[in-house]
């Protein structure tokens, strides 16, 4: 069969794509531009001024993660790329191995240790910490407040995806190519110098897909901040459930919402991409 | 003929999904009359009911006794609060045929024209509730409804983390317990009890009360009174000494008495809300035999006693509830704690101080929700 | 990459921090899924308690059916369409193939909420439509004399519309890791397969296949993966009466959490260590056995 013929194999797919990709945005489009009743309407735009309070606490929460995610993820391929291979194959193994298990008994898991009576708190108390500081510092605390705070619900974002930025650096930085250092090191370079002239903006293309596969979902999450920041640290994720399935029903209004979301998300990428000049190595997993 | 392989793929999954509930049937060989058995499910297989009902809201040994005894295969959903349950009915995303709304949300129903009027000739346990239950406003003429359980709106609190009793509403948003207040997660409550607290009516639909009713729980919020907001997540906290205070339902505080001794209830002195969860029949429903039989199933006297005893809510089943004390004793050997009892069935006293919720005119219902997301600031 | 100095102390330390700080919280689920109270902070002593409960519990049982059918039918039948549309895909010129790979990456890009939330719009839209024709509209034809009816089904949210958005968001990861093996493919090779008399399905199947098989088998991973994990778009998709594992798990994080949950990640847990161990033991046996050879 000639290549113009085979491309007709696509062909199936690109309906399944038209009915289920591109039909149902143009559903949250009309939904977002119309009322109950049906005509057009901005209304659900225009209030949107309303809700920039958890615009600004998702973006704040999920860039926060984000950052912690890529200190502590950037250096943990690194030296996990300097391991030998055996060391290697079971470290990464171990990275991936808790995304098997669901996330939310995962961040359920995070309920028990961080709630008033929970492990930290009895423990802290048990070793009798919060005696000495009340000692020390002639306070009266009995536990720390940890559930419920952004605090709580950023260790959660972390805590969840901190995989997605390893995976992807660490498969390029092992993929870096050895005689390339060593023409660095022989041209001079130092350490730091091979690491900041060399390393790093080879790594980039790694850490620019860690930072899309941690961001997006960090952004749009319900159910972290829903168990971890106990409903009162709502973020857009929350927001939008709440139109659709939760206490306050109205999916225009939530339609708006999630467009608005997806067009921040989708600037923040292309801005993102062009400043790490178009690398298409997003590597999954 | 690959193309073919993929496009007959694609076409068998889409047959698959779309058509496999398609039925032929015989209608005999003159047009206009029909064979066919039942109006509803014409399927001759089993015979199944989708059930919507709040979370820990049954004894789930009734589901299994209900299933044994008429070979339908109950599907068992929970939801979280009505305007949860409204959300799902709306998005097309629920498929129930029984639900079992408060009253408010029954008169909302009822107004959208949601629900189907039920053939009580099907429902002979209906007889045995108690007429004080009948007829109530959310169904005036008590065509759409069996209730299922009644109970009052109150504060639960550990009295090992407070100072004195609680008997006010006030004490919802006292900055003195910051952190350790549970809000509960409905708009309706939310904002009721803070309505009470200022004197207003909870029936208001005067957009002034109900925007300084908001304030008060806005300010609340924001010197961080409430560590989150609750619906059943409430056991947990409270039952674990991770709350002192929350606002939730009689039956419920009796069940975490169970497991914590140090909570205490109270219908504070302002008053409170008095509901009536009712069971109906959605309009679109699909088993609407099954539905009714399972209504009258829950209403005999019988499994309401089991529901009692299991969830401590108050049954609207005159007999039930008054052979509830009698059935205690010889259930456990102690006599029932008349105390508790008027907790779960509270006495015609309490009952004054209470007002029964009403549906909410349309402007109203988008401000309370509104005003709910606003909270959430 | 060898980069030159091996590993410190603190390195090591570091790396172990964070092991303990991605396995702590499970390694508690699993230590009190052997609790005999129901509390998860408090140890009341060794049962196994939870582990007949989840077996009895039939919400929980009928989630993980629910879930394994689903991410195998989607995985199946994303991983088909997926090398197809690649191969088709690949055939294509730029001008065509850029822009549709643009729309293939919308699902994987986007968050998963608006991905669940849209087509839970489109079903629910398209549902209505139908519902209504169905009530209004039944085909009737006489057939031997006899008059049959045909009644259409009422359509709701349910397996059926899951699989789909499973389906939907599986595809682009198997076209992600089957494209660039098709990329690396020598562009010839089919051509002379067909030069030398195989027919197009018998070149796909003795050439093509045997390339891309590494990409097809990886990204039937990934999808399977992705599948087993979600919950965002099975929770707007799946309706009311089908419920996967995560969304069980979810509905019970909202009620009086029962140590069951415990019990189910611990299985889960040691099922997939157990495959992982697998096989990894089995690949680095070949790996020696492949450097034994070379050295005999």
């Amino acid at each position: 069969m000639k290549k113009n013929k085979r491309s007709l194999l696509a062909v199936p797919y690109v309906v399944w794509m038209a009915l289920f990709v591109v039909a149902p945005i143009i559903m949250v489009v009309v939904y977002a531009f119309s009322t109950a009743s049906g005509g057009f309407t901005l209304d659900n735009f225009t209030r949107m001024g309303t809700y920039t309070v958890i615009f600004t606490r998702s973006f704040k929460l999920a860039l926060i993660a984000t950052a912690v995610c890529l200190l502590i993820g950037y250096p943990l391929s690194y030296i996990m790329a300097r391991e030998g291979p055996r060391f290697q194959r079971v470290g990464m193994m171990l990275i991936m191995l808790p995304m098997w298990v669901n996330f939310l008994l995962r961040t359920y898991s995070w309920m028990s240790i961080l709630e008033k009576n929970g492990l930290i708190n009895q423990f802290f108390s048990a070793i009798g910490l919060f005696d000495l500081i009340n000692a020390v510092f002639g306070t009266n605390i009995e536990y720390f407040h940890m559930i419920g705070t952004q605090g709580a619900v950023v260790l959660g974002m972390v805590y969840n995806y901190l995989p997605f930025m390893i995976l992807p650096i660490y498969s390029v930085i092992v993929k870096l190519d050895n005689s390339l250092l060593e023409a660095a090191r022989d041209l001079g370079a130092n350490s730091t110098a091979v690491f900041r002239k060399v390393i790093f903006p080879l790594s980039l293309p790694g850490i620019l897909s860690g930072v899309t596969m941690v961001f997006v979902p960090s952004v749009s999450t319900f159910a972290i901040s829903r168990l971890l920041g106990g409903g009162t640290q709502m973020l857009l994720g929350d927001l939008i459930e709440q139109q659709f399935l939760g206490g306050a029903y109205n999916p225009h209004l939530g339609s708006a919402i999630a467009l608005v979301m997806m067009l921040i998300v989708i600037v923040c990428m292309w801005v993102m991409n062009h400043f790490g000049e178009g690398e298409e190595q997003a590597v999954m997993l | 003929m690959k193309k073919l392989v993929a496009l007959t793929l694609a076409g068998s999954l889409a047959l698959g999904l779309f058509l496999t509930g398609c039925s032929v049937e015989q209608v005999s060989s003159e047009p206009n009359e029909t064979v066919s058995s039942s109006e509803s499910g014409a399927d001759t297989g089993d015979r199944v009911l989708n059930v919507c009902n709040w979370g820990e809201y049954i004894d789930e040994s009734l589901i299994t006794q209900f299933e044994e005894e008429t070979g339908i295969k109950v599907n068992y959903q929970t939801a979280e609060s009505n305007e949860a349950l409204y959300s799902l009915l709306k998005s097309g995303g629920a498929n129930y045929d029984v639900i079992c709304p408060s009253d408010y949300m029954i008169s909302q129903l009822i107004e959208e024209d949601m629900l189907q009027p039920l053939d009580y000739s099907k429902i002979p346990n209906f007889e045995k509730i108690d007429t004080r239950f009948k007829n109530l406003s959310y169904d005036p003429e008590n065509l759409y409804t069996v209730p299922y359980t009644w109970g009052t709106l109150g504060i639960i609190y550990n009295t090992t983390m407070v100072d004195e009793p609680i008997t006010s509403w006030s004490a919802m948003f006292d900055e003195q317990y910051a952190g350790d207040v549970l809000l509960i997660n409905n708009s309706r409550d939310a904002l009721g009890m803070a309505l009470y607290y200022l004197g207003y009516s909870v029936n208001t639909t005067d957009e002034a009360q109900i925007r300084e009713a908001f304030q008060l729980l806005s300010d609340a919020v924001s010197k961080g009174v409430y560590q989150g907001k609750v619906m059943d997540e409430v056991f947990q906290k409270m039952e674990q000494g991770n709350a002192a205070i929350a606002t939730y339902y009689a039956g419920d505080y009796l069940t975490m008495l169970e497991n914590n001794p140090d909570l205490a209830y109270v219908v504070p002195e302002e008053g409170s809300n008095w509901f009536v969860d009712a069971m109906c029949i959605l309009k679109d429903a699909q088993n609407v035999d099954e539905a009714h039989e399972w209504i009258n199933f829950l209403a005999s006297t019988e499994a309401n006693l089991a529901n009692m005893d299991y969830i401590w809510y108050a049954s609207p089943n005159a007999e039930a509830l008054e052979q509830y004390p009698a059935y205690y004793e010889e259930t456990y050997g102690e006599p029932l704690d008349m105390e508790l009892y008027e907790i779960m069935a509270a006495p015609q006293e309490v009952l004054d101080r209470c007002e029964a919720y009403l549906v909410l005119p349309e402007a109203t219902r988008t401000l309370y929700n509104d005003l709910w997301i606003e909270l959430g600031l | 990459m060898s980069l030159q100095k091996k590993n410190g102390v603190l390195n090591r330390l570091f790396m172990g921090l964070v092991f303990l700080f991605l396995y702590a919280p499970i390694f508690l689920l699993i230590v009190f899924s052997f609790n005999a109270g129901n509390s998860s902070v408090v140890w009341k002593g060794f049962s196994l308690h939870w582990y007949v409960e989840l077996f009895q519990d039939r919400l929980i049982m009928q989630s993980i059916y629910t879930t394994l059918l689903v991410s195998l039918l989607a995985t199946a039948i994303a991983t088909v369409a997926g090398t197809f549309a690649s191969i088709g895909f690949y055939a294509m010129r730029r001008r065509w193939r850029d822009p549709l790979m643009t729309v293939n990456s919308i699902p994987m890009m986007n968050a998963d909420i608006v991905t669940g939330v849209s087509l839970c719009l489109l079903f629910v839209a398209v549902f209505g439509l139908w519902n209504e024709f169905a009530e209004n509209y039944r085909l009737t034809f006489s057939l031997f004399g006899a008059v049959y009816r045909i009644t259409f089904p009422r359509l709701t949210l349910g397996f059926g519309t899951l699989l789909i958005a499973h389906i939907s968001f599986n595809i682009p990861y198997v076209i992600l890791s089957v494209g660039p093996k098709l990329r690396q493919m020598d562009k010839n090779l089919v051509d002379a397969a067909q030069d030398l008399g195989c027919t197009w399905f018998q070149a796909f199947w003795k050439v093509i296949l045997p390339e891309i098989m590494p990409g097809i088998v990886s990204g039937a991973l990934i999808a399977f993966t992705m599948s087993v994990d979600d919950f965002v778009i099975s929770y707007f998709t799946a309706g009311s009466a089908t419920s996967t594992l995560a969304m069980a798990i979810y509905g019970m994080t909202k009620k009086r959490v029962s140590p069951e949950i415990n019990a189910v990640s611990t299985l889960l847990f040691v099922t997939v260590l157990a495959l992982l161990v697998i096989v990894n033991v089995r690949e680095a046996r070949a790996e020696k056995a492949a450097a034994a050879q070379r050295f005999d």
